[in-house]
């Protein structure tokens, strides 16, 4: 399967996948080795929380119901031993409440099934790139000659000051911060507006247009790229 | 039911005795004592008189004077002894013992034997004791010794008691024969009532939805019980054809897309020799499972909004700012189609709502306006107002489209119903539904109304606690 292309130049990561559909857990694996990733799998909750507990992983994939022991628990578990490694819930109850709860529970993201295997890819990167924290305490982010100061909320285009919406620096911020990461329009809307229902129109590919074109120049080589089937990325160079 | 009626019946007929009871007790020692207080002082008055007959004509006098009154008719009880209890005078044969002994009033009723005189008119060998009767009488100590005693006879009170004891035994019989029977009368007519009713549940039951409750017409409380059921079944009868109708429709309306999707990975499967065109159809069949599994969760929040199994949790939030939250954006989309898209709030409008659900309401409103409101020669106008009236706000999108003929205005908030015209465009038919349920399940409503030209779409929901007043 075609891997988005961001993905391949991304470090990789250790992956657990907790999943007891085994079609399901063998097309996770695939998909996030051909990414690659390393993977492991446990196929119920028990073995799950064991393998979790007993080795070190950059990222946990839970699904929330499980055999033997369900996936909300094993994650409140490693939450309450200490271990903060990012797991990503995923469930096919999608609804504001449950996601409320999936994440009280100690998740850190909530992907409602079925999924687009672009939208886990990109999630699962975020997820562990996040771990590393290193762009959290950044206070000036910058991608080839584009730079976002979080502090003064200055964005600069090769020095030149480039002026935004309140809403518009927020994109760019988040698209700043994941630069070299596929950011799917879910999250985009999730993350900067704070919403989960579908808008049905494409409302994001608007606002992403709209920022392009503040921030790209005809001379300068373009930042913000579209990704064909999944969203969009921030890179310096094609 | 039965033992419930039973035992009613029988408490209530238990207290009414003892209540009964107690009255005529209560009325028969008051007569007891008023007749009690006027023997005594009828007694008091001979014995005056008596002593005014002594202090003037002596022991002799007194003794004739009381022969005397002792024969007449319906005499008082007289008796004189002396001092070794010799009867001198008096119509008293005997007397219980040691009535004599003391003098004064005597402590209570004591027994007596009148003699068997003429004035009676019986004979000698009468029974015992019919001559034996109770009575009171107040005995006087004269100086030598003598003692005279005058008392009434208490026989009219006693059988004055006995005849009212033997009303109020009557009395409770009575009753107690009358309660079973009306028991008899009404309980079982309720009884049958109930089971009548009872036994169209069962039909009702067995899946005969359109069986009704039986109502007599007399408006009682069976008759009410009976009503409110019956509205009730029409409610559920009501609630069960909508739920058959949209079941009906979700197939019907899920079977084209499938259809679409199924078409496309046919085409798929032919043009795999070209792999350029394979996969434009592989990416419209993804694309058509993805409407779909919108569908399905569009359809699944409108059931679980109305079911109100999952209460939504709400806060207190600015609508105000919800607004300019989605105008903010939608606004390139208007500015896209070469519309306008503009605002009209005063905030902050307080209210205790999900922040999530009405910005989707909203959102879907504003879509709609986009998608439908414009015509092909004009670009879509749309405006989103929030007013707050009292303890009441509107929130109103209006767009300057063909608007939605009145007669259709309701069918359009049915789950997956379109307009004919708008049928070419991509969208659900669920949109509108959706706007319904979260609004209903605020507390609010939704209505539609002509902007002339234009759709005019509000939500009218409650502010909720925010705004009731303090005191309030």
């Amino acid at each position: 399967m075609a891997a988005p292309a961001a993905s391949a130049t991304s470090e990789p990561m250790r992956i657990l996948i907790i999943e007891d559909d085994r079609e399901a857990a063998a097309y996770l694996v695939r998909a996030l080795r051909e990414a690659g990733h390393v993977v492991e799998h446990a196929a119920d909750g028990a073995e799950g929380f064991h393998l979790a507990d007993t080795r070190d992983f950059d990222v946990l994939v839970v699904d929330r119901m499980l055999p033997e022991r369900d996936g909300l628990s094993v994650i409140s578990g490693l939450r309450q031993k200490g271990d903060p490694t990012p797991a990503l819930i995923l469930s096919a109850l999608g609804q504001v409440d449950d996601r409320v709860t999936g994440l009280r529970a100690g998740g850190d993201d909530y992907l409602t099934k079925p999924y687009a295997i672009s939208e886990l890819l990109a999630r699962v990167e975020v997820l562990g790139r996040r771990r590393l924290g290193a762009k959290e305490v950044e206070t000036v982010y910058r991608v080839g000659d584009l730079e976002l100061d979080r502090l003064s909320h200055e964005v600069k285009r090769a020095g030149k000051t480039i002026v935004l919406q309140p809403r518009e620096f927020r994109l760019l911020e988040y698209l700043m911060k994941n630069a070299g990461q596929v950011v799917t329009r879910t999250m985009l809307l999730e993350n900067v507006w704070d919403y989960h229902f579908d808008p049905q129109t494409n409302v994001i590919d608007v606002h992403i247009s709209r920022l392009r074109s503040k921030i790209e120049r005809e001379a300068g080589p373009p930042l913000l790229h579209t990704v064909r089937g999944s969203g969009y990325i921030m890179r310096a160079g094609a | 039911m039965r033992m419930t009626a039973v035992r009613l019946s029988a408490i209530y007929l238990g207290l009414f005795a003892v209540f009964a009871a107690v009255l005529v007790f209560y009325v028969t020692a008051t007569t007891a004592d008023i007749l009690h207080t006027q023997s005594r002082q009828a007694i008091a008055d001979e014995i005056e008189d008596l002593a005014s007959v002594y202090r003037s004509t002596g022991l002799v006098g007194l003794v004739r004077t009381i022969d005397l009154r002792s024969r007449q008719p319906g005499a008082s009880l007289y008796l004189v002894t002396d001092a070794t209890g010799r009867i001198l005078a008096g119509n008293v044969q005997s007397l219980d013992a040691g009535v004599l002994d003391d003098a004064g009033f005597s402590e209570g009723a004591f027994g007596y034997e009148r003699f068997a005189d003429g004035s009676d008119g019986e004979g000698a060998d009468a029974a015992r004791g019919d001559r034996y009767h109770l009575a009171i009488a107040e005995v006087v100590a004269l100086p030598n010794g003598m003692r005279v005693l005058v008392g009434r006879d208490q026989t009219e009170q006693e059988r004055f008691r006995v005849i009212v004891r033997g009303a109020l035994i009557l009395a409770l019989a009575l009753m107690g024969v009358g309660a079973l029977f009306a028991w008899f009368l009404v309980g079982r007519q309720a009884l049958q009532r109930l089971n009548r009713m009872s036994a169209s549940t069962a039909r009702i039951l067995g899946g005969d939805l359109d069986e009704r409750l039986p109502v007599t017409g007399t408006e009682d409380e069976f008759d009410r019980l009976s009503a409110n059921l019956n509205l009730l079944l029409g409610r559920i009868a009501q609630l069960q054809k909508g739920l058959r109708q949209v079941s009906d429709n979700i197939a019907h309306d899920l079977k084209t897309p499938l259809t679409r999707l199924r078409n496309r990975a046919e085409t798929a499967l032919a043009d795999a020799s070209e792999p350029q065109d394979a996969r434009s159809a592989l990416e419209g069949v993804i694309g058509e499972a993805d409407q779909m599994i919108r569908t399905f969760d569009a359809l699944l929040m409108i059931s679980r909004v109305e079911a109100g199994s999952h209460p939504v949790e709400k806060a207190e939030t600015d609508l105000a700012g919800i607004v300019a939250d989605v105008a903010e954006l939608y606004e390139p989309v208007a500015e896209a189609a070469g519309g306008t898209l503009s605002v009209r709030a005063e905030g902050p409008v307080i209210a205790s709502v999900s922040r999530e659900l009405i910005a989707q309401a909203l959102a879907n409103l504003v879509d709609n306006a986009l998608k439908y409101g414009g015509t092909e020669e004009r670009p879509p106008v749309v405006t989103v107002e929030l007013a707050a009236e009292g303890d009441r706000c509107r929130l109103s999108v209006t767009d300057n489209g063909p608007g939605i003929p009145e007669d259709r205005r309701e069918r359009v908030l049915e789950r997956f119903y379109r307009l004919d015209e708008s049928r070419n465009k991509p969208g659900s038919g669920l949109g509108l539904s959706l706007v319904k349920a979260i609004a209903s399940i605020h507390g609010g409503t939704l209505r539609l109304d002509d902007a002339a030209p234009g759709l005019k779409v509000t939500i009218d929901l409650p502010l909720g606690t925010a705004v009731v007043p303090a005191d309030g």
